[in-house]
């Protein structure tokens, strides 16, 4: 059964903030870990933390995409790299210390300002005590965002097709290796072969029956 | 229920952590990456709290293109990432000196 009203309210809020604290305790542990693999697998937390936050503002159909696209495709590629290169840690992790004060000030400097910026001002007659109004129960993100993709951004969503075309192309032509002495068809030998280089017609003098 | 300011107060705290990690792992490539990745999430969830606040589907669009433009940045750096392995066997930023003038 749907809890009505304040109940409701209350409850979003709770799951915010529980989701919240794990995002943050997540993205801390991408920057801190000591393993990579573990970075990587503390940041597939975070993206899902993430996507159960952006549920709870009814973004569903982003959130999912998250999950499936980002968790799904991008961080087990970046699992696979992880793992298939053999880094020498030790070497990485040397002087780790050594400007770790200044990521921290920096980190901490932005926290205070943005803070500042949107509890003390006020972004410019937004006011940021509003909370999020929930959509209607037959209203569906996914439809109108469909709505819109295909129609006014139709172009943009073309000009992204053809981006990750690029992307793809890149990424093959960039890893590609050629090993010497490996049997390959030259497809555009073959394709580029004329009629007389392929067969050659002998005149054989005629022989007298024995 | 959840104001326009828990949304962007946890994404300038996502926001900050993922610059620090920039400081804190700056000899490792993958980890540059990965805060990278961090810094577009966090952009993501202000672009979500706007376009949900302000009932403009425009923000979400965008999102959407960000995500597809990110999936094609990090493809594309794993793949640097591989070759540049191969050809020095590091990953470490201080051994990418050959364009130092």
């Amino acid at each position: 059964m749907r809890p009505t009203g304040e109940v409701e309210a209350v409850l979003v809020q709770i799951l915010f903030y529980l989701f919240a604290t794990l995002l943050v305790a997540g993205a801390l542990g991408v920057i801190t870990a000591r393993n990579p693999v573990y970075s990587v697998l503390f940041l597939v937390f975070s993206f899902v933390n993430s996507a159960a936050i952006w549920l709870l503002v009814e973004a569903e159909f982003l959130a999912i995409v998250l999950v499936l696209v980002y968790v799904g495709a991008v961080m087990v590629l970046f699992l696979f790299v992880v793992m298939m290169l053999d880094i020498n840690l030790a070497e990485l992790k040397r002087g780790f210390t050594r400007f770790a004060w200044l990521g921290w000030l920096t980190a901490l400097a932005v926290i205070v300002e943005i803070v500042g910026v949107i509890w003390q001002h006020g972004l410019g007659g937004v006011d940021v005590s509003r909370g999020f109004v929930s959509e209607p129960a037959n209203y569906s993100n996914t439809l109108e965002l469909g709505q819109v993709l295909y129609t006014r951004y139709a172009y943009p969503f073309e000009l992204a097709a053809v981006l990750l075309v690029v992307a793809i192309v890149a990424a093959i032509a960039l890893t590609l290796r050629r090993r010497p002495g490996q049997k390959v068809q030259d497809v555009s030998r073959q394709v580029a072969v004329r009629a007389d280089e392929r067969l050659r017609v002998v005149k054989v003098a005629a022989e007298k029956r024995p | 229920m959840i104001t326009l300011a828990d949304m962007l107060t946890l994404s300038g705290v996502l926001f900050a952590l993922a610059v620090a990690g920039i400081f804190l792992n700056r000899k490792n490539v993958i980890l540059l990456l990965m805060c990278v990745e961090l810094l577009l999430l966090a952009a993501n969830f202000n672009f979500i709290a706007f376009s949900r606040m302000l009932g403009d589907l425009t923000g979400q669009v965008f999102v959407f293109f960000v995500l597809t433009v990110a999936a094609a940045e990090s493809a594309i750096g794993l793949a640097i990432l591989v070759v540049l392995f191969r050809e020095r066997r590091s990953i470490n930023v201080e051994d990418l000196n050959t364009l130092k003038g």
